[in-house]
């Protein structure tokens, strides 16, 4: 008996492990070569000049060479204002959103779901003409608004001007990418059993109340995961850059993030030459500031998380 | 495999006895000239050339260089290559891929300046022949002019008379560009003026030699003629673009702009109202006149091809008034570099033209060789000029960053 029992549990361990590469495998293998091969090649990439090792002197030059150490420092800088922007206006928007969508009994919920959620769809090449389509100073209709609400006055070139460009395109952004805390939020939300605010509601507890002592801290995972995916979508930002303003994301530098700053310096632009090994670098150091950023969120605040079941 | 011998061998049959079939390609950038190659230059070359049959293969220009390269590299490209300026095709002789022209018949009907952009460092050879260049200078509204009796400006002093008469009257734009592209207030603004301050091509030379600066007078002087353009610009020209600025000119709205001869095309099939164009204003009556003629299409032969004969045949054919007429009349706003003299029937492409009779002509100065290290003086200057004109940066300033990033990595500069 215990013989073929253990002749059992033998047979089902192998099989249990012929099932693992039959189903990580194909998985395992595609990322390895699509995601982490190119990770790894791009590090190797960033270690070189033409070929030849020089360790970490593509690093050196980026952190001491004020022709590359000046336009790095402004990139990350302006990064961290983008990010900031997000995290303060993009993700308080979208769970006051959420929580307002997720209250029972609101009419029309689907409806304004879907259109809060139509511009996340739309292209960010889309999005950035018609922002800038509407704040052009000749032909938009930002300023007929702004005068039409009584502060006309206050309508400037804001993609034009260096203090107010990067503000600007990280609001557009906003409005684009509220959709996505929303969602997010609004999921977590529907999850909370009604029991819990039920409960509330028979102690006495006003909807503000409910939200800010019983569904907020019940969300706060979801939140610091909002957090997280921000992060790295910011740290990783090119496109609506790209498309509003251009490779050398002007006014004067003042909109140029890491991913402008790598697209110029890898593929080169205009007259300026690519340069593999230095864009490889400023990737490195994007990968490092994202899995630094990661990794302080997952050992500092998601470990210490309470995730409650229902 | 058979029935195509046959069909080669019929083909051979039709096309002359004992005559090996010559067939050139071209590769080309210029997908939206193809009709133009297909229906008016090809069959004239074969009025006069009717044994070489010629295929014009365009790829779009995005993925031209790449696409070329992959070709070349392959063995697989047409006999005849179309140039980028500078450094692309220069790296592509440099690798073997295009055949010294020296010695083409023909060649001599070009200066020296057109044929800068595909000449190695040293001036000694020579690898594509110069096709096309763009010329800069102003455009303007005749209609404008005309209702607020204006006339075409032939000092600087004059030219801004001209735009604070403009302003003064209050109903149009007097200048139509911005900033926010960056690329107009280098290429439109300071590229466009420069020559004339710094000499145009003695001036140039002098600054890949090492003997002028970038701090010296002519330079500040053209950045701080530049910072005063910022106040004729329309409301908010640091969020106007290149688009922004030619529709706002060719509404009628703008009564000039600083223009590329390729504007003349946009503006045609645009504009509802007559419009001219003037060379940039001297700094004073009576002073010499230089204008940016920048170089921008050649055509060379792959090194590898086995039609050499047939592709110096076509090239020198190029170098000819035929094909100088017939491309200039073609595509108005590209111009031949030959010194043929050829007769445009766009009055405003010929008033372009003409311009090369009476100024000297030269190329941007931060084309060659002074943009190949970084920081790039081309990308740089984008932002001088832009920053200068909207007064983020004083003229004196950006002329001395422009200088301390051209020093960091041209050592005739340090």
């Amino acid at each position: 008996m215990a013989e073929r029992s253990d002749g059992m549990v033998g047979a089902s361990r192998a099989a249990v492990a012929g099932h693992v590469l039959l189903f990580l495998g194909p998985a395992a293998a595609i990322y390895t070569v699509f995601s982490v091969w190119p990770l790894i090649d791009t590090i190797i990439l960033s270690a070189q000049v033409d070929g030849a090792w020089v360790g970490a002197a593509n690093f050196t030059r980026l952190f001491t060479d004020p022709a590359w150490s000046g336009p790095f420092w402004n990139a990350l800088g302006n990064n961290v204002v983008f990010f900031a922007v997000h995290m303060a206006v993009q993700n308080p928007i979208g769970i006051v959103l959420a929580a307002i969508l997720s209250l029972p009994g609101l009419r029309g919920a689907a409806v304004y779901r879907t259109i809060l959620f139509l511009p996340t769809m739309l292209s960010v090449v889309i999005v950035g003409f018609i922002w800038q389509l509407m704040l052009s100073p000749l032909w938009g209709v930002g300023k007929t608004l702004m005068t039409g609400a009584g502060v006309g006055g206050w309508f400037q070139p804001f993609l034009g001007q260096p203090e107010t460009a990067l503000v600007t395109l990280a609001l557009m952004s906003v409005w684009q990418f509220v959709g996505i805390p929303l969602m997010l939020i609004y999921a977590a939300l529907l999850n909370i059993p009604e029991d819990l605010t039920e409960a509330a509601r028979v102690d006495g507890a006003s909807h503000l109340s409910i939200f800010w002592r019983v569904k907020l801290p019940l969300i706060a995972p979801t939140i610091g995961l909002v957090s997280v995916l921000t992060f790295v979508g910011n740290f990783n930002a090119f496109d609506l850059v790209y498309t509003v303003k251009g490779a050398l994301a002007g006014p004067d530098f003042a909109t140029d993030i890491l991913g402008t700053l790598f697209y110029r310096t890898f593929f080169g632009f205009q007259l300026q030459p690519g340069d593999p090994n230095m864009g490889a670098a400023v990737a490195t150091v994007m990968f490092a500031i994202i899995l630094a950023g990661v990794l302080l969120y997952l050992f500092g605040v998601q470990r210490r998380m309470t995730r409650h079941t229902f | 495999m058979t029935v195509r011998t046959t069909v080669l061998a019929a083909l051979l049959a039709t096309s002359g006895l004992g005559v090996a079939a010559q067939e050139l390609t071209i590769e080309s950038w210029r997908n939206d000239d193809a009709d133009i190659w297909n229906t008016t230059i090809i069959p004239a070359f074969n009025t006069v050339h009717p044994e070489i049959k010629v295929t014009f293969q365009a790829t779009p220009p995005a993925d031209y260089n790449a696409a070329l390269n992959a070709r070349l590299q392959g063995g697989t490209a047409g006999d005849l290559i179309t140039c980028r300026p500078f450094d692309a095709s220069l790296t592509l002789f440099q690798q073997g891929h295009l055949t010294p022209l020296t010695g083409l018949p023909g060649l001599e009907n070009f200066p020296e300046v057109a044929k800068a952009a595909w000449t190695t460092d040293d001036g000694a050879t020579t690898f594509c022949l110069p096709m096309a260049s763009v010329i800069h200078g102003f455009m303007y509204n005749r209609a404008i002019f005309d209702e607020l009796g204006l006339s075409v400006p032939a000092t600087e002093a004059e030219f801004f008379a001209l735009l604070e008469k403009v302003k003064a009257e209050g109903s149009y734009t007097p200048l139509a560009m911005g900033t926010a592209d960056q690329w107009e207030a280098a290429t439109m603004g300071f590229q466009n003026i420069g020559p004339n301050y710094w000499g145009g091509e003695q001036g140039r030379q002098a600054l890949i030699a090492g003997t002028q600066k970038l701090t010296d007078p002519p330079y500040v002087a053209v950045l701080e003629t530049l910072a005063k353009w910022g106040a004729f610009m329309g409301d908010g020209y640091t969020a106007q673009t290149y688009p922004d600025s030619q529709t706002l000119f060719g509404l009628g709205r703008a009564a000039v702009y600083p223009a590329g001869s390729w504007d003349i095309s946009t503006f045609r099939a645009q504009a509802d109202f007559p419009f001219g164009a003037f060379p940039p204003p001297v700094r004073a009556a009576g002073d010499p006149c230089y204008i940016s003629d920048h170089t921008d299409i050649g055509i060379g032969i792959n090194a590898k091809s086995g039609q050499q004969e047939a592709a110096k045949t076509f090239l020198t054919w190029m170098t000819g008034p035929e094909f100088a007429s017939l491309f200039a009349n073609s595509l108005p706003g590209f111009f031949p570099l030959s010194n043929h003299q050829v007769t445009l029937t766009d009055d405003v492409a010929q008033e372009f033209l003409s311009w090369r009779g009476k100024c000297e002509s030269t190329i941007r100065n931060s084309y060659q060789i002074l943009s190949r290290g970084t920081p790039n003086l081309e990308n740089e200057l984008w932002g001088a000029s832009a920053n200068v004109i909207s007064g983020a940066l004083s003229p004196a300033d950006a002329a001395a960053k422009l200088q301390d990033g051209l020093a960091a990595w041209y050592a005739p500069q340090k």
